[in-house]
């Protein structure tokens, strides 16, 4: 039961929504769509769903060809940002309503919305209007009703944005376990590279219409194929700086000199972009190669275990995110250690090459 | 400026509330003091009555009872033009068809302000804001964060504001932009020494920007403190869960005689041999950075594995209660069955909700 997409291309009027895309998504799986407002995310599902057409290209699902059936006809639930329920409803009512559609029988409906309400902790919610209820439990209504009817894709569009941030939290624990044991393919969409992490499973990494990696999220965090993945795949967002590689030796800022490392010495002598993460940029020194440069503050936070510095050097910013209390003055001068054995080597056409 | 003060400030809805009953209050007898030119949050999640006192502060409301006070003036009855209060919103509030230049001046054009003294101001703010380069295009062709940063602008122009209020502004922003508009704030107020208030449900942007956070649930403020007193010394569990991600273990326990215990184990905590009450429901707190991996310890079984990049969140169950715990990037997990160790330092006891040996 995979859904499979080739090929698609959408165009709407002179703009290109989506370009040339391609991608298989397997029975069972939860995956991830990561990118930034406009990256494409929800046209890409609402081609899955079927709301909007593709200019070009093929939809297969379980190996039949989907492309231009409507979205009635295929067996897909939907979670959008914005709570969506039926005002006039009680929250039974409205997780009963697709069941309802599909004419099942009172007891089958009263066993699946049971089901559903106690998975999402509204048993005790079932007789109130949605107007009655948080924000929380309006948006787990709206899950819930996805979940009680047996869809074989569920699409949830960014549904933890609109949330408390403690909520999301605890949500975002929760909704793995509720797909755990179904039978379906979710596709998650998100602006967030930590809730993408979080989740596990497969990530697509999408920027201006196009996937740039996808494949298991651990992986597509780790070995991003490009620079790109590697950028719309960290938060806070990535170091990177024009290298040059000589012998042992990397030149960074002009004049600095850095050792290679692991990834660098495997590489010729010649130009390359070097990619950092922000926890691998500290005000003390860690790891066997390390490079050492001295910024100027433009901000320190400290979130009560973490220190973010946020420098410039060479007219760029490089972030340090560490451990501990490192509060450093505006306009001050830091001296910050970077270990290049965690670091990302790109070549001139951004790709990952160590 | 102005140091404000709020006394015992106590806000109802109801047109005839009783005194006697709490519930008829969203806010309830609160005193807090911000001195000039500070960074504050005020922080909590939806309902807790954050917005409430916001408009209060800024006069589009009157408390049912108490004081505010601008350097000991009381405003509490004043006007919001009175009270001189600049507020940034959740959604940019700027006017799409003038300029960005037209914007920012719009404020202190509003007030009479003479040209040659708007000129300079404009354009410092805009080069602060990094909108120099657009300062003569349209706002309407601007993006959510550069309309947001208008906003923010136009907060900062006047520099006669009591304070600048934000009210979740980074809501609509992609996380990326998030981080350079936060520390952009955050590099504002070290600059300008505004005394400037946020609010907000999400505790990063609270502890980021904050000197000094208020933590506020069901109307009442449950903690006022550094973000490193919040994160280490948790007064009440509710902060301790509600500051952290994840939030502090909190694992029910007895005491007897100064010596905690968790499921029939005894356990070293940083506060236990100061309890002396009874009848009390008594909890553990132990945040997931204070607890490690050991030989012997606390048995209990990993459920779960949580990538977060630069470490894992490993959920582990014992006795019935879930402990969560970080580990780095590249240590080794066990599966199955493991032993815990609470760092003792950072093991407190709570009775009722409430951290032991603290006056609530």
């Amino acid at each position: 039961m995979s859904l499979e997409i080739q090929n698609i291309v959408k165009i709407v009027g002179a703009d290109t929504h989506i370009y040339d895309t391609s991608l298989k998504l397997e029975p069972r799986s939860f995956n991830v769509l990561l990118g930034t407002t406009l990256a494409g995310k929800t046209t890409l599902m609402q081609l899955m769903a079927g709301i909007q057409k593709p200019t070009s290209g093929k939809i297969l699902f379980k190996g039949q060809d989907v492309t231009g059936a409507a979205v009635q006809k295929r067996n897909v639930s939907m979670v959008y940002q914005q709570f969506i329920n039926y005002p006039n409803f009680n929250v039974y009512d409205n997780i009963a309503s697709p069941l309802r559609v599909a004419g099942l029988d009172a007891a089958e409906i009263d066993r699946r919305v049971g089901k559903a309400a106690e998975l999402l902790r509204l048993g005790p919610m079932l007789k109130r209007k949605p107007s009655e209820l948080s924000g929380g439990q309006q948006q787990r209504t709206a899950i819930a009703r996805a979940l009680v009817k047996d869809s074989d894709i569920i699409l949830l569009d960014e549904p933890l944005a609109n949330l408390d941030y403690k909520l999301r939290e605890e949500l975002r624990d929760e909704l793995p376990k509720l797909f755990a044991d179904r039978d379906a393919i979710v596709v998650y969409a998100t602006t967030e590279p930590n809730e993408a992490l979080l989740f596990g499973g497969n990530t697509a990494t999408m920027h201006e219409g196009r996937i740039t990696q996808f494949g298991p999220t651990s992986s597509t965090y780790r070995k991003p194929q490009d620079l790109l993945t590697a950028q719309v795949f960290s938060e806070p967002p990535m170091n990177t700086a024009k290298v040059e590689k000589r012998g042992s030796d990397l030149m960074i800022f002009g004049n600095q000199k850095w050792p290679a490392g692991q990834g660098g010495s495997r590489l010729p002598d010649g130009a390359y972009m070097i990619g950092v993460r922000p926890y691998n940029v500290s005000p003390t020194k860690g790891g066997k190669s390390v490079g050492s440069f001295d910024a100027k503050v433009l901000v320190t936070e400290i979130s009560g275990s973490e220190s973010v510095i946020h420098t410039q050097i060479d007219n760029s910013t490089w972030i340090s995110q560490s451990h501990g209390i490192h509060a450093m003055p505006i306009g001050s001068t830091a001296r910050l250690y970077v270990d290049i054995d965690q670091a990302m080597f790109f070549d001139a056409n951004n790709r990952l090459v160590s | 400026m102005a140091k404000i003060s709020i006394e015992n400030l106590r806000h109802s809805y109801l047109p005839f509330p009783n005194s006697e009953r709490d519930e008829d209050y969203v806010l309830k007898k609160l005193s807090i003091d911000w001195a000039d030119g500070g960074a504050y949050a005020l922080l909590g999640p939806s309902g807790c009555g954050k917005t409430t006192l916001l408009n209060l502060i800024s006069g589009l409301l009157v408390p049912t009872e108490g004081k505010i006070l601008f350097d000991k003036h009381d405003v509490s009855h004043a006007s919001p033009e009175q009270r001189n209060i600049a507020q940034v919103f959740q959604f940019p509030v700027i006017y799409d068809t003038m300029t960005v230049y037209d914007n920012l001046a719009f404020p202190l054009r509003n007030r009479g302000v003479s040209e040659s003294v708007i000129d300079p101001r404009v354009k410092e703010i805009a080069g602060m804001l990094d909108l120099s380069a657009t300062l003569h295009k349209r706002a309407s062709g601007l993006t959510a964060d550069g309309k947001q940063k208008i906003s923010l602008g136009r907060g900062l122009v006047r520099s006669d504001v009591a304070a600048i209020m934000f009210d979740e502004p980074l809501t609509v922003i992609d996380p990326h932009l998030k981080w350079q508009l936060r520390s952009k704030l955050k590099e504002l107020h070290q600059r300008t020494k505004r005394t400037m208030i946020y609010v907000t449900h999400d505790q990063t942007e609270a502890l980021t920007f904050a000197d000094q956070v208020v933590v506020m649930n069901n109307g009442e403020i449950v903690q006022i403190g550094t973000p490193i007193e919040l994160f280490e010394k948790p007064k009440h569990t509710f902060v301790g869960h509600f500051i952290g991600s994840p939030g502090m273990n909190v694992l029910p326990c007895e005491v007897k005689n100064g010596q905690a215990s968790f499921a029939g184990q005894a356990i070293s905590t940083d506060n236990g041999s100061t309890y002396k009450g009874q009848n009390q429901k008594l909890e553990i707190g132990v945040r997931p950075e204070f607890v490690t991996l050991a030989k012997t310890g606390i048995a209990a079984e990993i459920v779960k594995v949580a990538d977060a990049g630069r470490f894992r969140i490993v959920e582990t169950r014992a006795a019935g209660s879930s402990i969560k715990l970080l580990l780095p990037e590249d240590q080794e997990i066990p599966t199955g069955k493991v032993n815990l160790a609470f760092d003792k330092a950072h093991t407190q006891i709570y009775a009722d909700g409430w951290i032991v040996g603290e006056k609530p």
